[in-house]
């Protein structure tokens, strides 16, 4: 009873309500981390195959891409290992601002 | 990661039930491990360790990669008296993102109006707390004053290993409290164990600042608490 106001935001729990809606589903966890990276390792992001998500694994910098890596990883069904550092400065893609370093596991449920 | 493994791992996290979610990161296979769960080897190793620490992480054993995600049960706070510093805490805590339930049997205290969005039980800690027991990871604050309500759940928060009790009440009150528990047979050691006066020493002035006090009593405990021994079950 007292979790149901957490469960409200809690990734595992959306990844199972999503997946009881039907809905296609990846997770991605931060495995590993280095210098000052935004989020501790074992947080998780959830997608569904629309592209909605939930939770995060960095401060918002490379959310979309990992989003992007979902959708595949949701149509080929195998686990993907990504990892994000500084963005290049003359580069316009995606990194963290920190000056961090993150790995990503993307897997799909189900 | 299989749908029947997210809802255990779900299940066991609802019910307050430390968890390790070992995944072989070379194949993708993974599994969810309660503490009881024997594993032989360095493996076996590695997750008593994470269980112990807390700390999520990836290790290696021969020439495999795992990741191993610990969910230990989030804290949480039980209240003992549905008083005015118990309505201050109850927003409080909510938003440093702490479970909170309180506990009175004093029907004119313990009122929805009093406590809106706050899950309250207007009933005797005796009989609630069998129900609902106290673990370490739960706070026990006991605000009432009153030996009839506040003793018994203090007992049982020692007995069983809340990493924070504290009790409301005044030097003298307090004195005089740990002669009650001891004639009860409560040791001397682990009744040190009660902050009391409750909180931090931060010249709390009334009920807000004094929940204020009481939630970075709490915070402190839970951050600086021994992970090699009181979180073993």
């Amino acid at each position: 009873m007292e979790q149901v106001a957490a469960d409200a935001l809690d990734p595992l729990a959306i990844a199972e309500r999503w997946m009881d809606d039907g809905r296609e589903v990846a997770l991605a966890t931060v495995v590993e981390t280095w210098g000052s990276a935004p989020r501790p390792v074992g947080s998780h992001l959830v997608i569904d195959g629309e592209g909605n998500f939930h939770g995060s694994v960095s401060g918002g910098c490379v959310e979309g891409a990992v989003i992007a890596e979902a959708a595949d990883v949701i149509a080929g069904g195998q686990p993907r290992m990504l990892e994000f550092g500084v963005a290049d400065e003359t580069a316009w893609r995606v990194g963290l601002s920190c000056g961090g370093r993150i790995r990503v596991y993307v897997e799909r449920v189900g | 990661m299989d749908p029947s493994l997210l809802r255990k791992l779900n299940a066991e996290r609802h019910a307050r039930r430390a968890v390790v979610h070992l995944t072989d990161l070379g194949d993708g296979r993974d599994r969810v491990i309660r503490e009881s769960d024997p594993v032989a080897g360095a493996l076996g190793e590695a997750i008593a360790s994470a269980f112990r620490s807390g700390k999520s992480g990836m290790v290696e054993i021969e020439g495999r990669t795992f990741f191993l995600n610990v969910h230990l049960p989030p804290a949480r706070i039980v209240v003992i008296g549905a008083v005015h510093i118990s309505q201050a805490l109850a927003v409080m805590a909510k938003v440093a993102g702490f479970d909170l339930t309180i506990i009175d049997p004093r029907t004119a205290f313990a009122t929805p109006e009093r406590f809106p969005d706050v899950e309250l039980i207007a009933d005797w800690p005796q009989d609630v707390l069998p129900e609902r027991p106290l673990d370490a990871y739960t706070a026990l604050v006991a605000v009432t004053h009153d030996p009839k309500i506040d003793d018994f759940p203090l007992k049982e928060a020692l007995a069983s290993g809340c990493f924070y009790v504290g009790a409301l009440g005044s030097r003298k009150t307090h004195a005089n409290r740990v002669e009650r528990l001891k004639a009860e047979g409560v040791e001397e050691d682990v009744m040190a164990r009660i902050s009391a006066p409750i909180g931090l020493d931060i010249g709390a002035a009334n009920p807000a600042e004094i929940a204020v006090a009481v939630l970075a009593d709490i915070i402190q405990s839970f951050r600086r608490r021994d992970l090699g021994t009181e979180l073993r079950p």
